[in-house]
């Protein structure tokens, strides 16, 4: 029996102010699954991400896209957020200002109030956070820091994952996670991630490098190529389009037969 | 009639046949001096620079009614910020002092607290040294006016190597429903060498009316001495302030002067800062938060004397509706004032496409080794930002909360005095969960 469908695309079509990005994407993520999304700069892989968090300026001209059942595209970025969706930023805005600890407490009560749990006090809020910090190697005064504030890069990706791990989202999407990574992070990074990895929930990576999925094994790679996806398969396409080069994939877009 | 006739006229009945019990005889040159000077330049206009985006005409059209006399009224102080901070508390009510009302802590010997009416009851020979001294009372008419017609507000006096160890809290309260009531605090703060105090002064009303406050803070602070002052002014949506700020600051002295303007239809906060002794540190720090028809004016001259000084000012604006902000910045560097360090910053948040900021820095310099920035923002809440936290499932009103929260704690964070700046943070969340706009 196969699992819950999470989230279902189906035939979108989007842009910006007359530009046509995305031309007709389709994908179905169930339930405990790991999808990569790769592609050549250009193809359209973060304007995918960015539709899917609900972020506006862009316009979806044509076909739908459910979460578990549900229109997202209807649904405010903080409706998705609450309702389990998750995107790790490409680039993690700074927030001069707003604590660390401020900010994740009330993202995370938002998130519970949402799923019917009751709200989180400090002290257990900073149990969990300690908790979760550990798990990224994060130091221990980084909940008084501003959000984002003067992070190095790798501190702002771990921080992402961070906020995943105290999210725990159904479904999470990982933009470019792995850039600007040095290896020792890069490590941290997917071990972190593959960690959060779970029956119930789901994962999508968006990258254009192979390099994370060595660390981040995936169940499927889509490649997408101009706005559609062009190629389907398992975690060896990716090693496959590693040694042959996005090329390959422009010159020879369908799918060889089994 | 000129437009000052009514003023002379009251002068003239209040200081000119009764003036003997008006104070010491040293007194009455200074206020003739301030009445005379008022005749010749009456109320500013907005042909004149200094006031070009403030008109002050509507406070020229009321009617001319000082509160010369104290009166009493039951006043719940509960019911007003800072009431229930650890502080000496001298309370004003209409500007007279309420010795019913207020609490001064026991200090240590020498340290005066108290009205300053009754210093001149007692003609001290310091006041006769430092009123008047520093404050300029031909600079404006206000100023002008304030001279001529003061007869109350705090007088503080710390001696040579003495800490006032509570916070003293000068609050001035309006009673008064009369249209063109006006209420003229001044106060004398005198704080020695090697000494220390935190000054809040904080203004609020009982009542919605056109009233007027026209005040002035004198402040003669001595080489080494460490000086937090706080004024509050959340008078009421109806009322005009204006008030003037002398601060005549000493060698190696460490001075922190916050202006945070809520409230009044208009306000005006001249801020005159004299480095008048070497290597000293002085911050000058502000938030103003307008909405409605509000305008908060802030204009300052910080004058370089000496060489090796620092100062910072740090001003933020949150403006909504069709409110208004202005703020002018004078940083003036002597010749003497070599390795002058000055720095001036003016950001603006503007909540609503109506709400408006006129926004002038002006450096002045005539020495050649200096340090002298300035730099000025005008903008809207960054929409990146409000993504990403809403990304994060913080609803859009309490993205804004948060943010708005932020600019505002960048001045509210240089508070020193912990209980203050607590105090001021919940505040400013308050005022901003209140918005409807939001």
């Amino acid at each position: 029996m196969q699992n819950d469908v999470i989230l279902e695309i189906r035939n979108l079509h989007a842009g910006v102010e007359n530009k046509q990005i995305l031309k007709g994407v389709n994908l179905t993520i169930r339930a405990g699954e790991t999808h990569a999304v790769m592609g050549p700069n250009g193809s359209g892989k973060s304007t995918l991400a960015q539709i899917l968090a609900g972020r506006e300026g862009y316009e979806v001209t044509e076909g739908q896209v459910l979460y578990k059942g549900h229109d997202l595209l209807e649904m405010d970025p903080e409706e998705r957020a609450r309702g389990g969706v998750f995107l790790a930023f490409q680039y993690p805005v700074e927030i001069p200002g707003v604590n660390s600890a401020y900010f994740l407490k009330s993202a995370l009560n938002e998130v519970r109030k949402a799923r019917g749990l009751p709200e989180l006090d400090a002290m257990d809020f900073l149990a969990l956070a300690k908790d979760k910090m550990k798990l990224l190697e994060l130091r221990e005064d980084f909940l008084k820091r501003s959000v984002n504030e003067g992070f190095s890069g790798g501190e702002k990706k771990r921080n992402e994952i961070f906020q995943m791990a105290m999210l725990e989202p159904q479904l999470a999407i990982l933009d470019e996670t792995d850039s600007g990574l040095d290896i020792d992070a890069l490590k941290v990074v997917a071990h972190g991630v593959t960690r959060l990895k779970a029956r119930d929930r789901a994962q999508l990576l968006i990258t254009h490098y192979q390099r994370l999925l060595n660390h981040i094994v995936p169940d499927f790679v889509h490649v997408l190529v101009d706005g559609r996806i062009v190629r389907s398969g398992g975690k060896e396409l990716a090693l496959e389009l590693e040694t042959r080069g996005y090329d390959w994939i422009v010159k020879h877009p369908q799918p060889v037969p089994a | 009639m000129r437009a000052s006739d009514p003023y002379l006229a009251r002068f003239e009945d209040t200081f000119e046949r009764e003036g003997a019990s008006r104070g010491p005889a040293w007194l009455y040159p200074i206020r003739k001096a301030g009445i005379s000077r008022f005749a010749e330049i009456g109320l500013p206009t907005p042909q004149q620079e200094d006031w070009r985006f403030t008109n002050v005409a509507p406070i020229g059209r009321l009617p001319f009614k000082p509160l010369l006399s104290p009166t009493e009224a039951t006043i719940k102080l509960e019911q007003f910020q800072f009431a229930n901070l650890p502080a000496s508390r001298l309370v004003f009510v209409i500007g007279h002092f309420s010795a019913r009302l207020s609490t001064i802590l026991p200090q240590e010997a020498g340290v005066q607290l108290g009205s300053l009416a009754e210093a001149l009851r007692n003609d001290g020979a310091l006041l006769q040294k430092y009123l008047g001294r520093f404050a300029k009372p031909d600079e404006d008419g206000f100023s002008a006016l304030n001279t001529a017609f003061f007869t109350d507000g705090a007088f503080i006096y710390v001696p040579a190597g003495k800490a006032v160890k509570e916070a003293v809290h000068l609050m001035f309260i309006a009673t008064t429903g009369e249209a063109g009531a006006a209420i003229h605090p001044r106060n004398l703060i005198v704080v020695e060498p090697n000494s220390k105090l935190t000054l809040i002064e904080s203004y609020f009303s009982t009542v919605q009316s056109a009233y007027v406050t026209n005040a002035i803070d004198e402040f003669v602070i001595g080489d080494n001495a460490v000086v937090e002052h706080c004024k509050f002014q959340d008078e009421s949506r109806t009322a005009y302030h204006i008030a003037a700020q002398y601060l005549h600051l000493g060698r190696s002295a460490n001075v922190i002067s916050h202006s945070f303007a809520f409230g009044a239809k208009l306000s005006r906060n001249n801020i005159r800062t004299t480095l008048a002794g070497e290597g000293l540190d002085c911050i000058l720090n502000g938030l103003y938060i307008t909405c409605d028809e509000q305008l908060a004016d802030h204009h300052m001259i910080v004058e370089h004397a000496k060489p090796h000084c620092n100062s910072h000012e740090y001003y933020n604006g949150i403006l909504d509706d069709r409110s208004k902000g202005v703020f002018h910045g004078r940083i003036l560097v002597q010749q003497e004032a070599q390795k002058t360090d000055a720095k001036q910053t003016n950001k603006n948040l503007l909540l609503s496409d109506d709400a408006t900021i006129d926004t002038k820095p002006q450096l002045e310099i005539y020495a050649d080794d200096v340090k002298c920035t300035h730099g000025a923002t005008v903008g809207q809440l960054n929409d990146e930002s409000i993504f990403y936290l809403r990304a994060r499932g913080i609803g859009i009103d309490t993205a804004r909360r948060i943010l708005i929260h932020a600019f505002a704690g960048e001045i509210i964070d240089r508070v020193r005095c912990e209980p203050l700046r607590e105090e001021l943070d919940r505040l400013v969340w308050d005022r901003l969960e209140d918005n409807p706009h939001l």
